[in-house]
């Protein structure tokens, strides 16, 4: 298939660079210095060196044995992200852009962050690298997730509470766009997904990418042969894209994106961008987005504040478009049974947003034979969601009394 | 087919300033706040206050380049429901209680997106617009929308900010109405220092343009107006007037007339207020 994105950041009609004007020479500079460090050995180096080092890399691709037992149908791998430094994928992102950043002589760094796990991936890197950072979070997550405020203090970074839009993620990144249009000359911006202007879906990919290459050469040990099926959890879609992306050109491999439902697709509170979404330009790109009918964007609402979001990845929206990727929605109780259920079948508790995707694995494994194989990524650890869960519970249990 | 060309209203203004040595003053104001209605009354204000031309704000839920300021008027506005076709048709309400300026749409591009962009402008022209901005649409996104905008008489108006550098040259190239030069880094907001470049900026977008420039974003007073006034050929007032309508509010939505007539009042002499002085070169 062709390369994308074009030099212009276009997956087919999506992607592009649609940003206020003080903030495109930015766009451009980081553009130069991606394309100049991209193949640059020394810079690769230090990338892979600390994410084998310091993150912990390669993560094992795991064989649920029990849980594939217990479903009956295809065999299931666990690409165990959730191994990784600070807990999630994120941190093959920061660690890339970091080393990035510290190329092009930046000192200060920022962020914008949802549930906390990314401001905690790159508050971490810029402890490592001696940057300076400030993280951006929306009051009402400051709220439901104090530890990882907590941790970001901790490890040095500086955390300022939104109060604009919704205070949630979407306004998160709205007002990091805004503090680096101020600060654009000595600051860059670490931004945690495959969304936003071009260069940074291309390049978060490629940071992320590492998933998928290490899965498939993995699963090629373990079975000697590529998955049937790789399913993913999708916010922005960074974990998904870095998983799906080296099995685009399988053509056999069917690649399957799952997004928040949240109360259900026919409620108003839920996160399916891409079954209740249509296209539009939203935080700098060209996608699918959330919107009414005037084009003004909505609220989303998940369980999983990661997945919390009314945007999606422009290379998702052309995926979609050319049928090279289905995106299927599972709603919070969906994931919260599929996270018990992981929970005690394999002892591991995975983080929500993964739980979207071990929900539609529950699904889809028992249908499938047992010759066939899934690969899931499961993109990180729950134990910063167990607070989350119990008051879900709690409130669920108060409803029924 | 041979069209005949009518001249922008934009255009027209500019050069009858440029004869009489003064400098456009351009209030800015976010459409539904507090209802359309009083829109169509304040733009009436602005121009007995003696604004050359107006920018009508879209209201958006994501407005990326504004300050608190107009975010909190967005949201105001957005929670009555204000559409963008709601606030095109302020233009053709103020036209006919006889407003005369020149009227400049200032949106986000996703709301004109969602309309369709032919709609968007066969509106704009039918409702009497000369010009638009749309902060977010930067020159490598802008070709159809530019292309629309020509066909229908209206002109898309460009941003260059003092980060733009080697592309000034080529957004005042193409420039149509006038090059809208953001003063410093930052969003839309009350400030009181520029851009410490500013003065360079500006003779630098001077040299590089064939259209009228005009300086925007944190300029809130007479000072500030004056400052500028002898390097550009008009002045944008957002922020400092839409605080004023924030401020006015409870006079705005009063439902007694004089108690109203007082708010606007307030409104109209602020933006009197801006107004820079000939200057008598």
């Amino acid at each position: 298939m062709s390369q994308v994105p074009d030099q212009h950041g276009r997956f087919g009609p999506f992607g592009g660079k649609y940003v206020p004007e003080t903030l495109m020479n930015a766009l451009i500079e980081l553009e130069e210095a991606y394309e100049k460090y991209k193949d640059d050995p020394d810079f690769l180096e230090e990338v892979r060196y600390l994410l084998k080092q310091y993150s912990g890399r390669p993560t094992p691709l795991y064989y649920a044995e029990r849980l594939s037992e217990q479903l009956g149908g295809a065999k299931i791998y666990l690409k165990r992200e959730d191994l990784n430094h600070t807990g999630a994928h994120k941190i093959n992102n920061t660690i890339g852009q970091a080393v990035l950043a510290k190329r092009m002589g930046k000192k200060k760094v920022i962020a914008e962050t949802g549930a906390g796990q990314h401001g905690v991936a790159t508050a971490t890197v810029a402890a490592l690298m001696g940057l300076e950072c400030k993280v951006f979070m929306g009051e009402e997550d400051t709220k439901r997730q104090q530890l990882n405020v907590f941790r970001m203090k901790l490890l040095g970074s500086e955390v300022i509470p939104v109060l604009s839009g919704t205070r949630t993620l979407k306004d998160a990144c709205n007002e990091t766009l805004r503090y680096w249009v101020s600060h654009v000359d000595d600051t860059y911006y670490i931004l945690g997904s495959v969304t936003g202007p071009h260069p940074y879906p291309m390049m978060v990919r490629d940071f992320q990418r590492i998933i998928g290459l290490e899965a498939r050469e993995q699963i090629q040990e373990a079975e000697g042969r590529l998955p049937d099926v790789v399913v993913a959890a999708v916010g922005g879609g960074s974990n998904a894209i870095g998983i799906f992306h080296p099995f685009i050109d399988d053509k056999d491999v069917r690649l399957v994106g799952v997004e928040a439902a949240g109360r259900g697709v026919d409620t108003e509170e839920h996160a399916a961008t891409m079954t209740k979404g249509r296209p539009g330009v939203f935080q700098g790109s060209m996608s699918y987005v959330l919107q009414d009918e005037g084009g003004q964007v909505l609220p989303a609402h998940s369980i999983s504040a990661g997945l919390d979001y009314p945007g999606i990845g422009p290379e998702h929206a052309y995926l979609k478009d050319i049928k090279r990727a289905e995106y299927v929605p599972i709603t919070d109780k969906e994931a919260l049974d599929a996270l018990s259920l992981l929970s005690r079948t394999e002892g591991i508790i995975p983080a929500l947003e993964s739980a979207h995707a071990i929900a539609q694995t529950l699904k889809i494994a028992p249908t499938m034979g047992k010759d066939e194989i899934i690969v899931v990524n499961l993109s990180g650890r729950g134990d910063k969601d167990v607070e989350s869960i119990m008051s879900y519970l709690a409130n669920e249990e108060g409803q029924q009394a | 087919m041979s069209t005949v060309t009518v001249p922008n209203a934009i255009d027209t203004v500019f050069a009858e300033l440029k004869a009489r040595g003064e400098t456009a003053l351009i209030p800015f104001m976010t459409m539904g706040d507090p209802d359309l209605d009083t829109s169509v009354s304040l733009v009436q204000a602005a121009e007995a206050a003696g604004a050359h031309m107006i920018e009508l704000g879209v209201p958006y839920s994501d407005p990326l380049a504004d300050g608190p300021v107009i975010q909190r008027a967005s949201e105001r506005a957005l929670k009555n429901r204000i559409s963008l076709t709601d606030c095109i048709s302020v233009a053709s309400k103020a036209r006919a209680r006889g407003v005369q300026m020149p009227f400049i749409l200032f949106s986000y591009f996703n709301p004109a997106l969602q309309l369709g962009l032919e709609t968007f402008f066969g509106l704009l022209k039918d409702n009497g617009f000369s010009g638009v901005i749309i902060p977010d649409l930067p020159l490598e996104e802008d070709a159809e929308a530019r292309a629309l905008a020509e066909a229908h008489g209206i002109h898309l108006i460009p941003l260059v900010a003092p980060t733009s550098e080697a592309r000034v040259e080529r957004i005042a190239a193409q420039a149509k109405g006038f090059v809208y030069c953001v003063s410093s880094l930052g969003v839309t907001g009350v400030r009181s220092t520029f851009h410490e470049g500013i003065d360079a900026f500006l003779s630098t977008v001077r040299r590089s343009a064939s259209v009228p420039i005009c300086v925007g974003f944190g300029i809130s007073s007479r000072e500030h107006a004056e400052r500028f006034a002898g390097q550009c050929d008009g002045v944008i007032v957002g922020s400092a007037i839409v605080r004023q309508v924030e401020e006015a509010l409870p006079l705005l939505t009063s439902s007694d007339a004089t108690e109203k007539a007082r708010g606007l009042a307030a409104v109209q002499q602020f933006i009197a207020d801006l107004k820079p002085r000939a200057t008598h070169s």
